[in-house]
Formats: C-alpha cells, sequence, structure tokens
C-alpha cells in the first residue's frame, strides 16, 4: 500500500512539474515562407499575419520564420527543421508544400502543422486559405469599367486551381459588365522574379492592354503600368504608394486574426485539424481603398455595395449560368458553384482565349 | 503585328537582356585568364543592393554605379584573394561567394526593401553592353595586353615562364568580372525593375556562367547567346498574350537546353574543347611549379 502511494506520489509530483513548465514556457510557432518577408506581398502579409498573432498573444508564444523556401525537397529539409526544434505549430505558407508538410507531419505526430491554400489534411495537419477570387470579383467589374481599351493583361503564375480561380472570377465579372472585354494571359511560372514579372507586364502593355492583373508576388507589375501610364491593381498588400497613379485598388490578405486564433487553440490545448476557407464576411479578404483619382466616385460606391453583398452572401462570384470553353454549362442558372468545384477548378470559363498550361 | 508593337517587343528584349550581357561578359574575362568565379549571382545581388541603397542616401545616379562597382571590387577582390593567394578550390570558393553575396545583400538592404525611387532609364547602359562587347573583343584579339591576358588563361606555366605576373593578371581579370557583374546588379535594381528586393536577380548570374559556356569563350558570341535567351523568353510571352496555344513550360526551359546542346558539341570533339576552352581554367598557380 506504501508502495503504491509512493508511486504515486512520484508520478504526481512529476506530472504537476511537467505541467507548471507546460505553462512557463512559450509554444513555438514556427512559419515556412516562400520568398522574403520584404516582398510586400504574398510573403509579407503572412509576416504581418505572424507580428499580429504574436502581439495578440504575447508571452505565451514566440514564432520563428525560414524565409525564401524553394517548392522542392528543400522545404522538406526547412520543416523539419522547425519540427525537430521544439515547434509545437508550424505554418507552411504555399501551395507547393502540400506533400512536404504532410512528409513531416507523418513524422512528427505531436506538431501541428497548417498548410496554407491545400486540400491534403491528415490528423496533425489543417489546411487553410482565404477566398481571393472574391476580390478579383470587384477588381474584374472595375476593370470592366475602365478599361478603354477593352484590353486587360493577367500576369499568372502557376497553372493551380487558385490563379485559375481568379482569373475566372475577375473575367465573369469583367464581361458582365463589358461584353467586348479581352483577357490577355501570360504565365510566367515563377511567383517571385521582379525582371520577369516586368516583363511580363511590358509586353502586355504593348499588346494593348490598359489595366495589369497580377497573380505573382512583387510590386513590380504595378510599377511597370505606373512608368508606361496604363493602370493595375496590387497584389497581397496595398500597393499604392510604388504606382500611385496606376494603382486602382488592392486584394489584401488579412492573415493575422486567424494565426492569432489558432496559436492560441494549441497553447490552450483544443487544436483540432481542420479545413478553413474564409473571405470577405470573416474578414481574411479585405480591398484596399479605392483610388479616387482614376476611378468615377459612382464606381467607387458599386465597388462597395459589391463588397457588402459578398459578405452578405446575396452576389457570389460564381454564380450559374457558367460555361466552360466547349460551351458545356459547369453551373445551372439559379445555382452557385460549390466548394469542391472552385477547389479544384482547372478550366477556363467561356470567352477566355488561349489554354492553360499543362 | 504593326511596326510600333514589334518595336515595343525589341525594347523589351534589349532591356531584358542587358543584365546577362554585363554578367557574362565580366565572367568571360575572368575565365579567360584561368579563372572561373561561380559567385557571380552573390557579386550581382551586392551590386544592386549597395547601389540602390547608395541611390536613397545619396540621391545620386553617378555614386549609385560607382558605389556598386567598388562593392563588386570588394567581392571579387575576396575571391581573388583566396583563389589566388590562398589558392583554395575555385568551384567551392565561388559557390561561397554566391551564398555569402545572397546573405550580405539580405542584409544590407534589409531597411531599404519597398523603398520607392525613381528608375533610371536603361537606354544609356543598353549601349553600353554593345560597347563593352565590342571593347572585349577588340581587347583580347587586337591587342598585346589581350593575348597576355589569353596565354595566363591557357598556360599559366609558360606565361609564368616568359615573365609575366600571373597572379596580378589574374588579379585584375577578377576584379574586371567582379566590377561587371555588380553593373548588371546595380542595373538591374535602378533600371531594369526599379526596387529592391532579396534575391532579385532571380538566377541570372547562373544564366550568364550558361552563357559563357555558350558562347564557348568568345564575347561576340555571349552578345549571341544573351538574345537568344531574352528573345525566346519574351517571344514565349508575346505568343502567350496572343493567345496561342504553346507548352510555356517548354519555352522556359529552351534556352537551358540550348547551352546544354552547345556543351555536347563542343564536348564532342577533344580538339574543339581544346581550341575554346581555356586550358588552365580552375587550375591553381603557384610560382614553384
Amino acid at each position: 500500500m506504501i508502495k503504491i502511494f509512493k508511486y504515486l506520489f512520484v508520478i504526481s509530483t512529476f506530472s504537476i512539474f511537467a505541467f507548471s513548465n507546460a505553462i512557463a514556457d512559450p509554444k513555438k510557432v514556427g512559419f515556412i515562407y516562400i520568398g522574403p518577408p520584404g516582398d510586400h506581398g504574398w510573403t509579407y502579409m503572412h509576416d504581418v499575419g505572424r507580428i499580429h498573432a504574436e502581439r495578440m498573444l504575447g508571452d505565451s508564444i514566440s514564432t520563428t520564420y525560414i524565409e525564401g523556401v524553394p517548392e522542392n525537397a528543400d522545404a522538406v529539409r526547412a520543416i523539419r527543421k522547425l519540427a525537430a526544434s521544439g515547434h509545437d505549430l508550424i505554418f507552411t505558407t504555399s501551395f507547393n508544400y502540400m506533400d512536404q508538410t504532410l512528409e513531416v507531419a507523418k513524422e512528427f505526430p505531436n506538431v501541428k502543422f497548417e498548410h496554407a491554400t491545400g486540400y491534403k489534411r491528415a490528423d496533425n495537419v489543417s489546411t487553410y486559405s482565404a477566398r481571393f477570387y472574391e476580390g478579383r470579383t470587384i477588381i474584374g467589374h472595375i476593370a470592366g469599367k475602365m478599361s478603354k481599351t477593352n484590353t486587360v493583361g493577367y500576369i499568372a503564375s502557376f497553372p493551380i486551381p487558385e490563379v485559375i480561380r481568379g482569373i475566372n472570377a475577375f473575367y465573369l465579372a469583367a464581361s458582365k459588365v463589358n461584353p467586348d472585354i479581352k483577357i490577355k494571359i501570360i504565365w510566367v511560372f515563377t511567383w517571385y522574379d521582379p525582371g520577369k514579372e516586368a516583363d511580363a507586364a511590358n509586353t502586355l502593355i504593348n499588346q494593348g492592354a490598359d489595366i495589369i492583373v497580377q497573380h505573382t508576388d512583387t510590386f513590380a507589375p504595378c510599377q511597370a503600368a505606373e512608368k508606361a501610364g496604363v493602370m493595375a491593381f496590387g497584389q497581397a498588400s496595398n500597393q499604392e504608394e510604388f504606382c500611385p497613379n496606376a494603382h486602382l485598388t488592392a486584394i489584401e490578405d488579412i492573415w493575422g486574426p486567424y494565426y492569432a486564433e489558432r496559436a492560441k487553440a494549441v497553447v490552450e490545448g483544443t487544436w483540432t485539424s481542420q479545413d478553413t476557407w474564409d473571405g470577405m464576411a470573416e474578414g481574411m479578404v479585405v480591398m484596399s481603398p479605392y483610388n479616387s483619382k482614376l476611378m468615377p466616385a459612382d464606381l467607387i460606391q458599386e465597388a462597395i455595395n459589391m463588397e457588402i453583398a459578398i459578405k452578405d452572401g446575396t452576389l457570389h462570384p460564381f454564380a450559374g449560368p457558367i460555361y466552360n470553353q466547349a460551351g458545356e454549362l459547369v453551373v445551372p442558372e439559379g445555382q452557385n458553384a460549390d466548394d469542391g468545384m472552385l477547389a479544384g477548378m482547372s478550366f477556363y470559363v467561356q470567352g477566355i482565349d488561349g489554354e492553360i498550361p499543362q | 503585328m504593326n511596326l510600333e508593337s514589334l518595336i515595343g517587343v525589341i525594347q523589351i528584349v534589349l532591356i531584358a537582356t542587358t543584365p546577362l550581357v554585363f554578367a557574362s561578359i565580366g565572367e568571360l574575362v575572368t575565365e579567360k585568364s584561368g579563372v572561373l568565379n561561380l559567385g557571380v549571382e552573390g557579386m550581382m545581388l551586392v551590386g544592386a543592393v549597395t547601389a540602390f541603397v547608395t541611390l536613397v542616401i545619396t540621391g545620386s545616379y553617378f555614386l549609385a554605379f560607382i558605389f556598386s562597382i567598388l562593392s563588386g571590387i570588394f567581392m571579387s577582390g575576396l575571391f581573388a584573394f583566396l583563389v589566388l593567394i590562398l589558392m583554395s578550390n575555385q568551384v567551392a570558393t565561388g559557390l561561397a561567394l554566391t551564398i555569402f553575396g545572397i546573405g550580405l545583400s539580405s542584409m544590407i538592404g534589409k531597411e531599404y526593401i519597398g523603398t520607392p525611387i525613381d528608375g533610371l532609364t536603361p537606354w544609356y547602359f543598353v549601349i553600353f553592353s554593345f560597347i563593352i562587347i565590342f571593347l572585349i573583343s577588340y581587347f583580347f584579339y587586337k591587342t598585346k595586353h589581350g593575348l597576355i591576358l589569353r596565354a595566363v588563361g591557357e598556360s599559366h606555366t609558360s606565361a609564368h615562364a616568359l615573365g609575366y605576373n600571373v597572379i596580378k593578371i589574374r588579379l585584375y581579370s577578377i576584379l574586371f568580372g567582379g566590377s561587371m557583374c555588380a553593373l548588371a546588379g546595380s542595373y538591374m535594381s535602378i533600371c531594369y525593375a526599379p526596387m529592391w528586393q532579396e534575391g532579385m536577380t532571380a538566377g541570372r548570374g547562373w544564366i550568364a556562367l550558361a552563357l559563357v559556356v555558350f558562347s564557348t569563350w568568345k564575347p561576340s558570341r555571349i552578345l549571341l547567346g544573351a538574345y537568344i535567351f531574352g528573345g525566346v523568353t519574351i517571344l514565349q510571352m508575346n505568343l502567350q498574350a496572343f493567345g496561342l496555344r504553346l507548352p510555356a513550360q517548354f519555352f522556359n526551359m529552351a534556352p537551358y537546353i540550348a547551352t546544354m546542346l552547345v556543351l555536347v558539341i563542343i564536348s564532342s570533339n577533344k580538339l574543339r574543347i581544346k581550341l575554346s576552352a581555356p586550358a588552365s581554367l580552375t587550375i591553381p598557380f603557384h610560382k614553384g611549379n
């Protein structure tokens, strides 16, 4: 009997010790970035989110990040490095970290992982993304009204559903207000190469585009538009200071509240694997201030009304009828495209020229 | 396609190709003297950030380029000290220089990311890139000093036996290479895409290295190779924007395939290798041997 008490005493002392230790130690939260935090685009906004989470949770978490991690086997090393160095929660912030994240997650079942914009989950891997296409609908509407040459240049990165969805949402909204609008698409096969992005922008401008839309990470296209005297939309963050006379608005990615919420869940031990896909209604996608020097007041009002309609669900960017390039009806009238179709979107809608590179 | 847009395309090609010309002509001179410097990417980045930061602080384009070239001389001087005096392995030292340059440029530029500047017109540099190719060609094949430099690259022992200072000649070649790479970098951060972003050269240094091989170590062919490279990239963008169905991935790798083909062709014939590659490339020189 005494022996049992002895054991119980030892165990309880240990567990108290372990428990108090867990409270004293801040939870370590790691981030894997594809670019540098200073790109003023995609990675920059993730870093803003990281800092926000750190501010919100104070001493209960500490954060680190590894920047410029390529989307190949190197990513496994980087993620593993964070997992092995005692991180409790790791955010991998690019689509092509998907398999690498799952690979490392299998090795570290006690570490929680969060993969941005992907669709593969596990018990310790969540996915999260923002409905950027809601913003694309608004810039599409603006482009349709603002373009004088009826030609929009679109700089696309990689042919993944995320980018294709953006192109479709943009075009659907633009062609709705301007049936004559043409969209010229250049796939640059990089997220981050200021020189190449500027080349693509200049090529599109040279072919008559008077509005540049980008789905790459630097402000080089906006800058090229400024120089050429045409208009552009910023990407991921407000880029007005780099191209004040070209910048119409931008789709901003707001990750901070989500990062704070998930880190808090880890601190409190309530984290579970889930899939989050939030949009304007939840505040994950926000439009930058509309440029009143370029846009007429009624158009700004229209854009704001669209925001409200998207938030309350009366306007869906992919409301039927929607046809694909072959003319087949993919979303019938009166219905909206479901999340499954949106998540795996790999076709252009009717009216877009060209083919998605395979 | 009308004439105006054709001129537009040519302009974009010229602007996009110029940094490749600068970097590869610099590397060519270095390699002609028998030294392989794989640090092109790192030197370009340090050159780019130095020019950008100088411009933000002083507001002077002239000083920006001067300091940028000095930074190139500093970086390549470091390399020269290691490989010429300490006789370290050129390949390993060059790779280390690139990694060092990436880190150093990020550190210097940390505070300056996203600072807006007014870009400089690229046309002076485009013209200068053609002039420099002509000058280097002339130097190599029409002047005595060019001949000596090439001799050092072919057989440093013979050049040494003839009384030429091999170390000094190689030092100058390395420094010239470094300053050209820095110029390429400063062109990128001030003219081409006027901004500072970490790693903004995005692999152009490696392309420049490939171009030196592609050119079979001849200055005029650097121009050819660089313009094929830049031309294909811009051409495929134009075709895409026209809505043409083409495999964009193929066009992205086409220039690299061309480089590999040239490598295969020149290495299939022993005589051709002897005629094109500097014979003493990567071999360290010591007065004793």
